[in-house]
């Protein structure tokens, strides 16, 4: 991050560095430098860009398996993810959670779908009670539509007014399933047949998507209510690795749409290379920092 | 006279004058006061805390957990333990998980209190006693209060004092029974020994922990059988029995075991629920390999039959372990 950036510089700059991580990473993963799977989240980069800028310290951020993009955004600390993802001691959990199980200050993801919508609910609920003035922000996808819980955290969190922010990613793969084979009915109804204030934009815009979302953020802290927001946009990567079967005329159409040329064309030519040459150095150095670091003891627990 | 529920009803009121608790389940508003009336009067007094929830049994657990990360001490009620099973993927993949999985940063310090098991004839799914699917989860506590503990303690301590989750196994038929006092290091004809610990384990004794022919250890609502047991064995057979019975049932503490098991070098091990991957097959497989020389016969276990439980009260006492199950079991060679 430099201090330097205009606005749309330090979206480039963060989406370039999410873009770059992981592309870095696919590359290193043939390489074996890491263990597992993992989930990567080009082409929707703009959605962590826009809604994570927007939010406090205080602010509590509950991501999913697809997490890297926020994480990123929310910390600018891409050592520690790739410290995490080789599975070290340094790395953001200390090698115990991987690609899907994290936790840094108020950023949370876990692996199960729709698991963490009671929690994220919780944890807002928490915070109005003891009035800290935080809000929580819970990302979903268009697959996690299909589980129970979700539901039943939407009910309480209406009847309970909580300041919580559900987004819904919709990049229109579940895994290998289209949505439509998926999903019935409508995304946003869903959240308005509990009374909350629900909405939807189709966008890869990171600019269009901030403007989006302030008066929503806004308002979910100031009327200390829910709100539900579902962003239609497109993976451009596989599901986790080396398990894409969509048509490639698809992939290849959304491409033409994707979030980062966007927003280049609005930068200096210069200005933009230089970003992308700092962001290449930091991911470098990042890599490297990471691959030095050792892996981690089992150690005793109170764990019954 | 103090019962169980008396005991759990007094307990949470004076834990929610403690602005940390919350207290989340369904139909615990006054003047319901909750299907077991452990929440009698909650609501009237705390409204701002009690929250009564949808039928969600995996959300509002989940929600809870939410809070108890967010340094809330939130206290759950499962209306009949059977629904726990709702709640599994909440306990098994988040709230068991959260503090080791997250390098030890969080803490999800959330009490889940379960009415658990059968007898009152409600039949197949809500009469279970289903703790036993949830022993092989590292990261969660197991307690399950009986009248020879003091379960209003167990709760507060559990509630306050420990920063893990905890499983409180209540049974129902446990709830309006007095509690076993003692005076003088006896409780009824019985010596009694306490383990020292946050979580005690009951000892019982008929012969001052001097010798025994036969240790019986029983948890929750298994306790006031085996009791009864061991008075049969004292009357009829002239057998002396121990009984041990721990509060906390994950983690055990093997001790008080191991020392009742070298007087008598005999062991049945009770629990309501189905034998087959039950408790009582875990304490069995762990004192057999670790203390095999203290047995002079085989162990054995007491349990339900692998069935439903019956709705029928006829098929129920076929299925659910009775006292004389236990009797059979101690004088069995």
């Amino acid at each position: 991050m430099s201090k330097n950036d205009t606005f749309q510089e330090k979206l480039y700059r963060q989406m370039f560095l999410i873009r770059h991580f992981e592309e870095r990473l696919l590359e290193l993963f043939s390489e074996g430098a890491f263990f597992g799977t993992t989930h990567c989240y080009i082409g929707q980069e703009a959605n962590a860009v826009a809604i994570i800028n927007q939010l406090t310290d205080k602010d509590i951020v509950f991501s999913n398996h697809r997490c890297h993009g926020h994480f990123l955004t929310y910390s600018d600390k891409p050592e520690l993810l790739y410290g995490e993802l080789m599975g070290r001691s340094t790395g953001v959990v200390g090698g115990r959670g991987g690609s899907q199980h994290i936790c840094y200050n108020n950023f949370y993801t876990n692996g199960i779908q729709g698991g963490i919508m009671p929690a994220a609910t919780g944890m807002a609920f928490a915070e109005k009670i003891k009035k800290s003035g935080a809000i929580a922000t819970v990302f979903i996808g268009d697959g996690t539509l299909g589980q129970g819980v979700v539901y039943e955290s939407l009910n309480m969190a209406s009847l309970w007014d909580v300041p919580v922010l559900v987004v819904v990613e919709n990049n229109r793969w579940a895994q290998s399933s289209r949505v439509e084979n998926e999903l019935a009915g409508s995304m946003v109804k869903r959240g308005e047949a509990f009374g909350i204030d629900s909405g939807e934009i189709d966008s890869t815009d990171a600019e269009e998507l901030y403007a989006h979302f302030t008066p929503i953020i806004e308002k979910v802290r100031r009327e200390q209510r829910p709100h539900f927001e579902v962003i239609h946009t497109y993976r451009l990567c596989h599901h986790s690795k080396s398990d894409d079967a969509r048509p490639k005329d698809e992939v290849e159409r959304y491409r033409e749409n994707e979030p980062l040329p966007k927003m280049r064309e609005r930068l200096k030519a210069s200005t933009a290379e230089a970003i992308e040459s700092d962001v290449k150095k930091r991911i470098a150095e990042a890599i490297a920092w990471a691959r030095e670091q050792p892996f981690p003891e089992l150690q005793k627990t109170e764990l019954v | 006279m103090s019962t169980v529920v008396k005991s759990l009803n007094r307990a949470m009121h004076e834990l929610l004058e403690d602005p940390r608790v919350v207290f989340l389940g369904e139909d615990i508003l006054d003047p319901y006061g909750g299907a077991f009336k452990v929440a009698k009067g909650l609501s009237t007094q705390f409204p701002e805390r009690v929250i009564t929830t949808p039928i969600a049994e995996a959300g509002f657990v989940g929600i809870a957990a939410g809070m108890a990360m967010r340094g809330m001490r939130p206290i759950v009620e499962i209306m009949f333990g059977d629904f726990l099973m709702l709640t599994a993927d909440q306990i098994l993949n988040h709230i068991a998980k959260y503090r080791w999985m997250y390098n030890d940063q969080v803490e999800v310090p959330i009490v889940i209190r379960a009415a658990m098991g059968g007898r009152r004839g409600y039949g197949p799914t809500h009469s279970q006693s289903v703790e036993k699917h949830f022993l092989g989860m590292p990261g969660i506590v197991i307690l399950a209060p009986s009248p020879f503990h003091d379960p209003g303690s167990l709760l507060k301590t559990a509630t306050l004092d420990d920063s893990r989750p905890v499983l409180f196994i209540e049974n129902k038929l446990m709830y309006s029974r007095a509690l076993k006092n003692e005076a003088d290091g006896n409780c009824g004809d019985f010596s009694i020994r306490k383990t020292d610990s946050e979580y005690t384990t009951v000892s019982l004794s008929y012969d001052t922990f001097q010798s025994a022919d036969v240790t019986i250890v029983a948890y929750g609502g298994m306790a006031e059988l085996a009791v009864e047991a061991a008075e049969m064995l004292m009357i009829e057979e002239e057998i002396f029995a121990e009984v041990i019975i721990p509060s906390s049932i994950k983690p055990l503490d093997y001790d008080p075991i191991i020392a009742s098991l070298e007087r008598s070098q005999k062991l049945v091990v009770c629990e309501e629920a189905s034998k087959a991957a039950g408790w009582g097959s875990e304490v069995i497989s762990r004192i057999t390999k670790d203390h095999f020389g203290l047995l002079k016969s085989a162990p054995q276990h007491v349990g339900a039959l692998e069935f439903p439980i019956a709705n029928t009260v006829t098929l129920e006492e076929k299925i659910l372990p009775q006292v004389k199950d236990i009797f059979d079991a101690a004088i069995s060679k």
